[in-house]
């Protein structure tokens, strides 16, 4: 089923996705827009990267950039993305559209504003698989639509596929947005916000079906979230976003236990947790995300960070820190100028959020 | 969908009935002496609103009995034949019945077959290129947003459609037919004799009255194409990898279109009931000019006939316009 030209020219192993310094500017009428600032991350045929950051992180953006779905005339991009080693930058609009729902498909958030509302689903679907296989009929089409619904647990796929997205639940079409990413047997695929309207079980049975197809097809899947729960469940490797910049970035294991950046310790901080001690606290992050036109000096969270005092000096407001390995080895790396951070997450942290864990670790 | 155009039919004839009963009710009770024209003419002009002669004419047209009865024989008129008595002559109308023209005393359905061909055409050809050119050039706005093409668009539809519309149609005509003769003359040829010539006799009116009706539906179409644009469907359809004509076209104008649907379907309501100075100004007998012609010397049959005509096009027009509605997005359920 899967076309052998998908895989591209990368052997098994060597990453799929490649994102190197990426940046991604906006003009606006009132300056221009940092929206992402030297993005680096790669994601392996079989892995999977979760993205985790507020809104106006930049996690939206970056993905768009790797399908070229920014407006080029007022969208500047530079670095690199190689997507199966096929340089995306500067691509030309026509190499660019044969990449897109082809080798790499995007699953957007809210189905019900991403799917057409005047076309039936399967005609969307079999549009997606027409324009990548232009010899097939509409009649094959319309066959691989039905066997792609069925595939992603749509009751009646025979049925459904000629009814409009208006008829479907919420978690079908959310399966259907699925089941039209990977009907052309993408090698990358990227969810954005997949599961953000959805209540929890079907949210647990779409993060399911997106891991049961990613080991059937072995595809890379980058998911974008903001709910840390999610990577928990799907991520092979998270990278944290804070103002458009990578602020922590390593495997998901050793980022959820033992995160070494105040953000993404506030990030785990305001996650609730229904069976948690009842003396666990959930701690928002003060104040609001920076801007982009006008962003912090220094490093972008200072002026949200309760952490800033135990740097010397006043290294946070002025220097921006370095993306550096931490204790941990070079594959955890972040972006703090503290110089003991388990310690502090370990004697101040934890035990707020976490005391029976925090109890464990003693 | 049957239910659906049933019961609108039926609701849209109780309107036009409604419409007719207050159109008769207006003209029957509102103008002074409604028969002076007519008692005029027969007597050269020596018959004075207090003339006997006069109050002769107008009992026998029955303005002197109650307005119901009248109203009946009127509405009767319309699936039978009746008898008219205008001075000392009677003239038989047949059915559909819509009087007779005080002016000449011919048949009101007669002349507006006579005229409607015309209006008809006048439409045909001006609401094509309200949307030909309106939509095109909205829609090629829409796509350069914010740059310089898309201002000078704008503000050139702005500029022509502030301009008085006879103005336009009037110096077109001059310029264009009369000084030069850049176009052939303006007449109506009907289209079953001689295709060709009806083509090149309404050439200049069309493109003068479609031009500029266009201006509007570029600024409709461009903003809701602006919006389709901007919507998330049209972004996974990029994302799909289709190409740019087909987003455009199949997914972002197609909803785009519905908004600019329910005017279009109105406009031509309009067109339908006569464009009066089109067809003042180029001297084409359609129901407009028809229309204008019998306000003034209070014809009142042929004002009646030209009223109602105006109600039953809007009427008609908007369940024209649901009907496309229920085509362009399925979730509208005619029912």
């Amino acid at each position: 089923m899967s076309a052998p030209e998908n895989t591209g020219n990368v052997e098994s192993g060597a990453p799929f996705l490649v994102v190197d310094d990426l940046t991604v500017k906006f003009p606006t009428a009132d300056g221009l827009v940092q929206a992402v600032t030297g993005l680096s991350y790669q994601v392996e045929l079989g892995k999977t990267l979760g993205i985790v950051g507020e809104s106006g992180s930049g996690k939206s953006v970056s993905s768009m950039a790797v399908l070229g779905l920014h407006d080029a005339r007022s969208a500047q991009i530079q670095g690199s993305i190689r997507v199966g080693g096929t340089e995306v930058v500067g691509l030309s609009e026509s190499k660019m559209r044969s990449l897109r729902g082809n080798q790499v498909a995007m699953i957007f958030q809210d189905a019900l504003a991403a799917l057409h509302p005047f076309y039936k689903v399967g005609k969307q679907l079999g549009e997606a698989y027409l324009v990548h296989h232009p010899q097939a009929t509409k009649r094959e089409a319309r066959q691989r639509a039905i066997e792609m619904l069925d595939r992603v647990g749509i009751p009646q796929p025979d049925r459904r596929v000629d009814q409009f997205p208006h008829q479907y639940s919420g978690g079908m079409r959310q399966r259907a947005m699925i089941a039209m990413g990977l009907i052309n047997d993408p090698s990358l695929l990227i969810a954005d916000e997949p599961t953000t309207a959805l209540d929890v079980t079907v949210q647990a049975q779409i993060l399911d079906l997106l891991q049961d197809l990613q080991s059937e097809f072995n595809s890379a899947i980058v998911i974008i979230t903001h709910d840390l729960g999610v990577v928990a469940e799907m991520a092979d490797d998270v990278l944290v976003m804070y103002g458009g910049r990578a602020v922590e970035y390593g495997p998901c294991r050793d980022i959820l236990v033992h995160p070494e950046m105040p953000y993404t310790w506030g990030l785990l901080s305001s996650v609730p947790d229904v069976t948690a001690d009842t003396s666990a606290r959930m701690i928002p992050i003060p104040g609001n995300p920076p801007s982009l036109l006008e962003p912090p000096t220094g490093c972008a969270f200072h002026p949200r960070c309760v952490h800033r005092d135990k740097v010397p000096g006043d290294l946070c407001t002025t220097t921006l820190p370095e993306l550096l390995p931490g204790v941990r080895g070079a594959n955890h790396v972040k972006r703090c100028h503290l110089a003991d951070p388990d310690t502090i997450y370990a004697t101040e942290v934890l035990p707020e959020i976490a005391p029976d864990l925090a109890e464990e670790l003693r | 969908m049957f239910a659906f155009l049933v019961k609108r039919i039926l609701a849209g004839s109780m309107i036009i009935i409604l419409v007719s009963m207050m159109v008769y009710t207006l003209f029957f009770y509102g103008p002074q002496h409604p028969g002076l024209e007519l008692c005029r003419r027969d007597n050269h002009g020596r018959c004075g609103p207090t003339s006997p002669k006069l109050y002769d004419y107008e009992e026998k047209l029955g303005y002197h009995n109650a307005i119901y009865t009248e109203y009946g024989k009127w509405a009767k008129g319309l699936v039978a034949e009746r008898t008219i008595t205008i001075g000392a002559t009677e003239y038989k109308c047949p059915a559909p019945c819509l009087g007779l023209s005080y002016r000449d005393r011919t048949l009101v359905t007669e002349q507006f077959k006579d005229k409607f061909p015309v209006t008809l055409s006048l439409a045909v050809g001006a609401s094509f290129l309200y949307l030909a050119i309106g939509v095109s050039v909205g829609v090629l706005a829409a796509r350069r947003r914010g740059t310089v093409a898309d201002k000078m668009l704008v503000s050139s539809t702005l500029v022509f459609s502030s301009i008085p519309y006879y103005l336009v149609a009037l110096i077109s005509m001059l310029v264009l037919t009369i000084s030069t003769s850049v176009f052939p003359k303006v007449e109506y040829i009907s289209p079953f004799d001689n295709p060709l010539q009806w083509v090149s006799g309404l050439l200049l009116v069309w493109l003068v009255l479609g031009l500029f009706g266009s201006t509007s539906y570029t600024r409709y179409s461009r903003g809701s194409m602006v919006e389709a644009l901007s919507e998330d469907y049209v972004r996974t359809a990029k994302a799909k990898g289709l190409p740019a004509r087909t987003v455009v076209i199949k997914h972002a104008l197609r909803s785009a279109l519905v908004p600019v649907v329910t005017i279009f379907g109105i406009d031509v309501a309009f067109l339908l009931s006569g464009t009066v100075f089109t067809e003042k100004i180029f001297q084409l007998e359609g129901i407009g000019k028809w229309g204008v012609e019998a306000t003034v010397i209070k014809d009142l049959p042929v004002v009646q006939a030209t009223s109602l005509m105006l109600a039953v096009c809007v009427v008609v027009g908007n369940i024209l316009v649901d009907i496309v509605y229920s085509f362009l997005d399925p979730r509208v359920r005619l029912a």
